[in-house]
């Protein structure tokens, strides 16, 4: 194993989210009563999506800048941490949505937007499984994730916050405001992105390195 | 392989054996409640217990994770050995 101080943060800010979450004070409302605690869990993984796919998109850019089949693995396997990041994030959603809203959708505009996101980023898999060529696919998959992230980018920030929302912060609301995030809570849930996100780095990089074992076979 | 499974058997048998041998009245010192024992873990609709067991799945992902990581850092190097 690849021996790295941030492993080792990764597990430490983990253990920090769960315990934490589960077990530090909360504010008490009604209707969410306890599950107020899955902002910790939930929201993170949306947050984690973000960063995993702005990564895949960098190395989009970076890949058709230097035509480095490196660069085209990296996208490939962030994109592909990110979307699981984003099942998890629309399956907790559901699933809280069910005891908060009264249903496992309820058709809320960013429900339905980040259903089309997670498809749109679905057909990326799509497109590169269909295509033989090795530089042809990483350059039409490369042009592809970018337009997918520019098409994500509207779907999750810009267009639920146009119209009324059950999720907190839209309806032209900010996002974080005292009432959906007070300090304490700010606590838990930082780390939580950090420590998520950091473990979706980690599992991205052993993918990666194990592309270019069968890379390296093939040759 | 089989080495777990006399393991696991032997264990079995001896939960059998234990729970022939229950004693009728043992059953009241269950619920005697003024014996300090250690309720706080079960306390607070066991939240604790919870914790616990999230945090077992946790550490079995992570402890699963550096297996594999491990794993591949063992064919890099027999990649590297065979000079690809």
């Amino acid at each position: 194993m690849r021996k790295s101080w941030w492993k080792v943060v990764t597990v430490v800010l983990l253990v920090y989210v769960i315990t934490g979450g589960l077990l530090m004070e909360v504010p008490r409302l009604n209707i969410l009563n306890e599950t107020i605690r899955a902002l910790y869990f939930h929201v993170p993984m949306w947050f984690g999506m973000i960063i995993m796919l702005v990564v895949s998109m960098v190395y989009s850019v970076k890949y058709l800048r230097s035509s480095n089949a490196l660069y085209d693995t990296i996208a490939l396997e962030f994109a592909n941490v990110g979307i699981v990041f984003g099942i998890f994030g629309i399956l907790t959603g559901m699933f809280w949505a069910q005891f908060a809203w009264g249903a496992w959708w309820s058709g809320d505009p960013k429900q339905n937007a980040s259903a089309i996101g997670l498809l749109i980023y679905l057909a990326y898999f799509v497109l590169r499984g269909s295509l033989e060529d090795r530089e042809q696919r990483a350059r039409i998959a490369a042009v592809y994730n970018i337009f997918a992230f520019a098409a994500l980018i509207p779907l999750l920030f810009i267009l639920p916050r146009l119209t009324d929302s059950l999720h907190p912060g839209n309806g032209g609301n900010p996002g974080f405001n005292a009432y959906d995030l007070d300090n304490r809570m700010r606590r838990v849930f930082y780390t939580a992105v950090i420590g998520w996100s950091l473990l979706g780095v980690w599992i991205a990089s052993v993918r990666v390195r194990i592309r270019r074992i069968e890379s390296s076979l093939e040759l | 392989m089989r080495k777990v499974l006399v393991a696991f058997f032997i264990f079995m048998c001896a939960q059998v054996l234990a729970a022939h041998g229950e004693v009728q009245n043992a059953r009241q010192d269950y619920s005697a409640s003024q014996v300090e024992m250690a309720d706080q873990f079960r306390a607070d609709g066991k939240i604790y217990v919870l914790t616990g067991i999230i945090l077992i799945i946790l550490f079995g992902t992570v402890v699963y994770l550096i297996v594999i990581d491990r794993k591949v850092s063992r064919l890099e190097k027999e990649l590297r050995n065979d000079g690809h």
